[in-house]
């Protein structure tokens, strides 16, 4: 594994290696000295183009707990502001050879475009609406720990599936791990096609009791102004999670920060079946299990990298045509963009 | 009829050339077989069986060894020339060098330009310009509101007499429907054709391609193609009404074709065109999230490209245009959300969609020609043929060679074709505009004087 860019990338195999690594970080975690040395000596840039607390907290919490040494970038107050590009911004910081670069962007794709530009670990921790592939392993790493595993699992993901990326890594990745997904919310949020992903999709939670996980997405103010839904008043009369809805043997996750209120009652977030601080927890070491795996697991890359400026990679110059061609015109004939992901 | 010339351009030594021994189709004319084509003072002067002709003095000789095809040369009403202001990512000649290198002898340049080409001045200087820039002729079409803003109609009529060929506001759909019809009236005045950019922005706002279950997966918003077709049917019954002479630009679904089929039914004086990129690829290509494949309309999906190619095929749809739409590196270098819509396509359309759709036996040779060629009479300009007589707008193309599109960099100045890497089939070695030789390719050399 080079990259992190999304759990598309991930078979079930690869996402079981990490949460295997994860429980063995756990106990790590448990020590009275909670650091091991196992990444001293490497660098770990976090490049942030949204504001994040927690995730970007616990990538830094991760990174330094393997002994790398972290630096912080955001886009606020850099020389984005300055109208620097996102190409120049990663070159540039790619002079000081990180070995690898934690990305989050409001951009679908950007992470897998830098991966072409530059020669550190790309870790995806959120491009635009796509997906959070770490934030899916930490929930399969979550449920893997509370139920055992997710085979055969129903699990629902409650609310504003259109905006977000949370929802597509975890439909993919639950699906993965053998669990059955449906999806549920106002039909303004639900993204047409969303079911060729293989889940489910319903417009009301007349049928919840059925899930053994229930997710609750954020509900995200600003898309009132956009007139998603007609209120979060009625919004939360027919999809909030609370009491009333969640059963006793049903699980509850949500990614944070919650709106009490909103898509959950109070009362459910301080419920026994509510598993929101074990996926905080479980965020640092399942972090510190992709970092690990990237950088020092087979197949990691060497120390330092191949040297910056790889960027041509970015738009190969197509070559001629091979003689091994001739029956695929119109097919894509360079190790370009499409094919050119994980060489 | 406007008095001036509509397209100006190509100016150059008028060709001697004798094109022998090549397989001349021109469907109009009813031409298909080997021929000897003669071109004196850039004018077909002769046409016949082949191995007949002699060259004259001074003239060159081509030898099309039986097997090269002469086609009548291609005609563009959609291309972004960029001129004035954006000359970073196209200008007059570099954007007429590539419509040579592919093939085509004509382009219509659309007005989205900085300041956008809305005033009678503006016309007649860039007029001057492509006089001595452009290697093919142009005709500009001028914009129908003012600075695009789809509000105040520009100056028509004088923009009219100035030259322009027609009128469009193209990037953007003149959204208020109380403005067309005063466009379509207006167009009793001045003529011209109104070209539409059909988008509904209340349906396609935010989106940065095709909806769907693409999309969906990929967490980008998406444009419904109702976004297009609803547009087009209001303005198909807008036109109706008026009996205004209207041009649906870039059609991309099964939708905005269904609705131009029924207005040609009723009798609306409406055609469409369609890209090259609608009718070979889909959204299914954009999950590389290749920011070259980020276009206005978006490319969509399986049922609707089938749809374009079979209107295509029985005429619903009219021509081919190819929406050249060139950005500078830089520009395209960006996340697929950030990047601006367009590619460029003038260098790749015949090949394209000869390799695509004639190979596989879908569209007869013949057809494409005439799809590629049709545009022209559209707005009212000659078409390009193959007859005695006629001015020389002449296209020879090797339909046998291979080659992988941008491997050779490109003619255009920016080189974002949503073909580029792709391997093709049929390449155009030599382009007659206007009389003049506006394109040869560096695998074809004029085998000598005789």
């Amino acid at each position: 594994m080079n990259h992190l860019l999304s759990i598309e990338d991930l078979d079930r195999a690869a996402i079981e290696r990490i949460v295997a690594q994860a429980e063995r970080f756990a106990e790590v975690s448990d020590r009275e000295i909670k650091k091991v040395p196992a990444l001293r000596g490497r660098m770990v840039l976090n490049l942030f183009y949204e504001a994040s607390t927690r995730t970007r907290s616990s990538f830094e919490l991760a990174a330094k707990r393997l002994s790398a040494d972290v630096v912080n970038f955001a886009a606020s107050g850099s020389s984005v502001e300055k109208g620097e590009s996102l190409k120049d911004t990663v070159l540039t910081l790619s002079a000081h050879k990180p070995d690898a670069i934690v990305l989050r962007t409001p951009w679908a794709g950007a992470s897998e475009l830098v991966s072409r530009w530059c020669s550190a670990a790309i870790v995806n921790a959120g491009d635009g609406k796509h997906e959070h592939p770490t934030q899916a392993l930490l929930d399969v790493y979550t449920l893997h720990r509370r139920l055992g595993g997710l085979d055969a699992l129903k699990i629902w993901i409650v609310g504003d599936v259109a905006h977000s990326r949370v929802a597509r890594s975890d439909i993919l990745a639950f699906q993965r791990m053998g669990a059955q997904v449906t999806v549920a919310g106002p039909p303004t949020l639900i993204p047409r096609g969303i079911d060729q992903l293989g889940c489910e999709v319903r417009y009301t939670l007349d049928e919840l009791d059925s899930a053994d996980v229930v997710y609750a997405l954020r509900m995200q103010r600003e898309r009132m102004s956009e007139t998603w839904v007609p209120s979060l008043r009625e919004y939360a009369a027919w999809y909030q999670i609370n009491g009333r809805r969640l059963t006793p043997r049903q699980v509850l996750m949500h990614p944070g920060p919650v709106n009490r209120g909103v898509e959950l009652s109070g009362e459910v977030v301080d419920s026994p079946q509510a598993v929101i601080t074990a996926q905080v927890e479980a965020g640092v070491v399942v972090r510190m299990a992709v970092l690990y795996e990237l950088l020092s697991g087979a197949g990691a890359r060497a120390p330092g990298g191949e040297g910056a400026g790889d960027g041509e990679r970015a738009r190969p110059e197509p070559t001629a045509a091979r003689d091994g061609d001739q029956d695929a015109l119109l097919d894509i004939a360079e190790s370009g963009v499409a094919a050119g992901r994980d060489a | 009829m406007s008095p001036r010339a509509p397209l100006i351009g190509g100016a150059g030594d008028p060709a001697d050339v004798l094109l022998r021994d090549v397989r001349a189709l021109d469907p109009r004319e009813r031409i298909d077989g080997r021929h000897d084509v003669l071109v004196r003072a850039g004018e077909i002067a002769e046409i016949g069986a082949h191995g007949t002709l002699e060259a004259p003095d001074g003239a060159e000789i081509v030898d099309g060894e039986g097997r090269l095809a002469l086609l009548p040369a291609f005609f563009d009403p959609h291309v972004h020339l960029r001129t004035p202001g954006q000359e970073h990512k196209e200008d007059l000649e570099t954007g007429t060098r590539a419509a040579a290198a592919g093939g085509y002898a004509g382009v219509l340049a659309m007005p989205n330009t900085d300041p956008v080409l809305d005033s009678a001045p503006l016309l007649g200087s860039l007029r001057e310009a492509a006089a001595r820039q452009a290697r093919v002729p142009v005709g500009f079409l001028a914009a129908i509101t003012r600075g695009l803003q789809g509000e105040l109609l520009s100056e028509m009529a004088e923009l009219s007499e100035a030259g322009a060929v027609g009128f469009t506001d193209d990037g953007k759909p003149v959204a208020d429907a109380g403005t067309l019809r005063k466009a379509l009236q207006y167009q009793r005045l001045c003529g011209g054709v109104l070209a539409l950019h059909e988008e509904d922005p209340t349906l396609s706002r935010g989106g940065a391609m095709n909806e769907g279950a693409v999309s969906s997966a990929l967490g980008i918003a998406g444009i419904p193609t109702v976004a297009e077709s609803t547009m087009v049917a209001r303005d198909a019954a807008l036109a109706g009404y008026e009996d205004g002479r209207v041009h649906f630009m870039h059609l991309s679904c099964a939708g905005s074709a269904d609705a131009v089929a029924a207005a040609k039914q009723a009798g609306a004086r409406v055609s469409a065109e369609v890209s090259p990129h609608h009718l070979l690829l889909t959204d299914e290509d954009v999950r590389s999230l290749d920011t070259r494949l980020k276009m206005h309309p978006p490319l969509t999906g399986e049922s609707d490209r089938r749809a374009l190619v079979e209107a295509l095929r029985d005429g619903t749809i009219d021509c081919v245009a190819t929406d050249h739409a060139p950005h500078a590196r830089e520009e395209k270098e960006v996340p697929f959300e950030q990047a601006p819509m367009g590619t460029t396509g003038l260098e790749t359309a015949f090949a394209a969609l000869h390799t695509g759709l004639v190979l596989p036996g879908v569209l007869p040779l013949g057809l494409l020609v005439e799809r590629m060629t049709a545009g022209a009479a559209l707005f009212g300009l000659p078409l390009a043929r193959i007859a005695a007589g006629a001015p020389a707008n002449l296209t020879l193309v090797d339909l046998d060679a291979r080659w992988v599109a941008g491997e050779h960099g490109w003619a255009s100045r920016s080189e974002n074709c949503c073909f580029a890497g792709r391997a093709l089939q049929g390449r155009v070695l030599l382009t007659l505009a206007a009389g003049t030789l506006a394109h040869r390719d560096r695998a074809i050399a004029l085998a000598g004087t005789a």
